[in-house]
């Protein structure tokens, strides 16, 4: 599913931000990336969706190979995996629907089945009551959960999250993180970055440990492995 | 190979944009310019602002520059022919001159003719000239270049049946230089306004764009194509530039039939005429529209451009 093979990554101001990584995820896998800010995690994720490109090495996502791919094919690449963030980034000006009927408008579905799916994930987050809603009269969980419902309307075979409770309380936490196992459950891929401590070591999962953009660990069922 | 992955991965689009997504585009073109009313209203007043002005510039230079060529070609020499020339001469003369590079017309009049010019122009009391007419037979020319007249004077004035060539040298050179800088000052200004225009219109469609930045930036982020970003932004720009031109084309249209409705009968006996309501105003307005457009299209594509690579 997802492979990288010696990535290097530098940066024009010559910061090397990661060092050659090796990985391999497979379909259906649920997988914690932790380490200390600044250790490569963000850069590490933004690879796999093309908002930053190797500066060698491979990485492949569903087969095909990003570190290759061409600007405008970039747009192609995303469609076939959902992206959620910490700052959840919905877009300010449409409500609840019209944010997640984007990502199936940009595929060019038509209007009947938009509406379907939509309904439909809004169902399985639990916001069908909020469809009219603009994203500055929700609280940050149920944003979080439009952004969640949106990177999964498409139905991709994986989800990529970079600190998705990041900036949630940690009752609002552990909805978002249900609701990533359930998703989970149904056979996507999740790849979460993430600084929270208890989520890692209660839900347990496969955890990779970034430091110095280096892989320093990599277990099943592991732990966070950091006191914050 | 992965390409075609990606693109089979895809429920299969590609270039040609479907129906339903044009149709979005329109939609969400007109909810967008809803949603942001005052950036709406701020990029609308100032496509009014300065369609206004370019307008009215517009039609005050159309106008000179009309009523400048009337001045032009209401120049024409007139070739006093010499008393002593036959028929014979003067038909050649006139062949002569008919031939002449930059010649545009030939009219001949004769000496009784100018006569009857005269006694309608001042009455009877030149009439008793009717007895012994002192006038000369006269050929009126006129030039194809009305500032060519003076050269085109000076060659008639070299054949022999030629008594004297008037054109009124000193006020026709003085007039040519007058209108040439006017319409050279014309164009300038025009010019500089057109310039500031769109520096002023792209200026704020950059700020309503720049405030959408994020949104640029997130429409990409899930997979949307630069082109899926860019046309309702530019049909936004469109909608906005030609109801900015509304005001401005009403306003324009009525002030020239006020003017041209109290100028026009002044005018009518005198050789400079302003342009009639129609069709210039017509014309006039579908150039503030299709400028109107043009400057909300380009303004959109410009600002939209630079936050595209995500």
């Amino acid at each position: 599913m997802i492979e990288m093979k010696n990535v290097v990554k530098k940066y024009p101001n010559s910061v090397v931000a990661v060092k050659g990584l090796n990985i391999q995820i497979k379909q259906g896998e649920f997988v914690y990336i932790v380490g200390p800010s600044g250790a490569g995690k963000s850069t590490f994720i933004k690879m796999m969706y093309r908002e930053e490109k190797a500066t060698s090495g491979e990485i492949k996502v569903n087969g095909t190979d990003l570190t290759t791919l061409k600007d405008r094919e970039i747009p192609f690449l995303r469609r076939n995996m959902g992206v959620v963030f910490q700052d959840f980034k919905l877009l300010p000006r449409k409500n609840v629907y019209e944010n997640i009927a984007f990502a199936l408008e940009v595929i060019e579905k038509d209007p009947e089945e938009i509406k379907k799916r939509v309904m439909d994930v809004l169902k399985l987050v639990g916001l069908t009551k909020k469809v009219k809603m603009f994203p500055d009269e929700l609280s940050g969980g149920e944003q979080q959960r439009v952004a969640i419902a949106r990177s999964i309307v498409n139905s991709p075979k994986v989800v990529i999250a970079d600190e998705p409770t990041g900036n949630l309380d940690p009752e609002t936490s552990w909805e978002i993180m249900r609701l990533f196992d359930e998703i989970n459950a149904r056979g996507t891929t999740i790849i979460m970055a993430t600084h929270n401590k208890d989520i890692v070591n209660t839900m347990r999962k496969r955890v990779i440990a970034i430091e110095n953009g280096q892989i320093v660990r990599d277990e099943r069922g592991g732990d966070y492995g950091y006191e914050f | 190979m992965k390409t075609d992955k990606l693109f089979e991965m895809n429920v299969g689009v590609t270039t040609v944009m479907n129906f339903n997504t044009m149709k979005r585009h329109f939609k969400e073109s007109f909810i967008s310019m809803a949603r942001n009313r005052w950036m709406s209203f701020a990029s609308i007043s100032a496509v009014t602002v300065t369609l206004l002005l370019v307008g009215v510039f517009l039609t005050i230079m159309m106008n000179l520059n009309k009523m400048s060529t009337d001045i032009k070609n209401d120049v024409e020499i007139k070739v006093l022919i010499d008393l002593s020339a036959n028929e014979t001469s003067e038909a050649e003369l006139q062949q002569q001159v008919e031939k002449m590079p930059g010649v545009e017309s030939v009219k001949y009049s004769s000496k009784k003719q100018e006569l009857d010019k005269l006694v309608k122009d001042f009455g009877n009391d030149v009439s008793l000239f009717k007895q012994e007419n002192p006038l000369h037979n006269v050929l009126y020319v006129k030039a194809d270049d009305p500032e060519q007249t003076e050269k085109v004077a000076k060659e008639i004035e070299k054949n022999p049946a030629v008594d004297t060539v008037k054109y009124g040298k000193d006020k026709i050179e003085k007039l040519f230089n007058v209108l040439n800088i006017s319409q050279k000052v014309g164009i300038v200004l025009i010019i500089a306004l057109l310039l500031t225009a769109t520096f002023l219109i792209s200026n704020t469609i950059k700020i309503t764009i720049t405030a959408r930045r994020r949104e640029i930036e997130i429409m990409k982020l899930v997979g949307a194509t630069n082109s899926f970003v860019r046309v309702p932004f530019i049909l936004e720009g469109m909608w906005l530039g030609a109801i900015g031109s509304i005001l401005p084309i009403i306003g324009v249209t009525t002030l020239y039939s006020i003017v041209h409705s109290s100028l026009a009968p002044k005018l009518e006996s005198s050789v400079v005429q302003i342009l009639d309501v129609m069709p210039f105003i017509l014309e006039v307005d579908i150039i503030l529209l299709v400028m109107g457009v043009l400057i909300g299209v380009v303004g959109s594509f410009m600002s939209v451009r630079k936050f595209l690579k995500v």
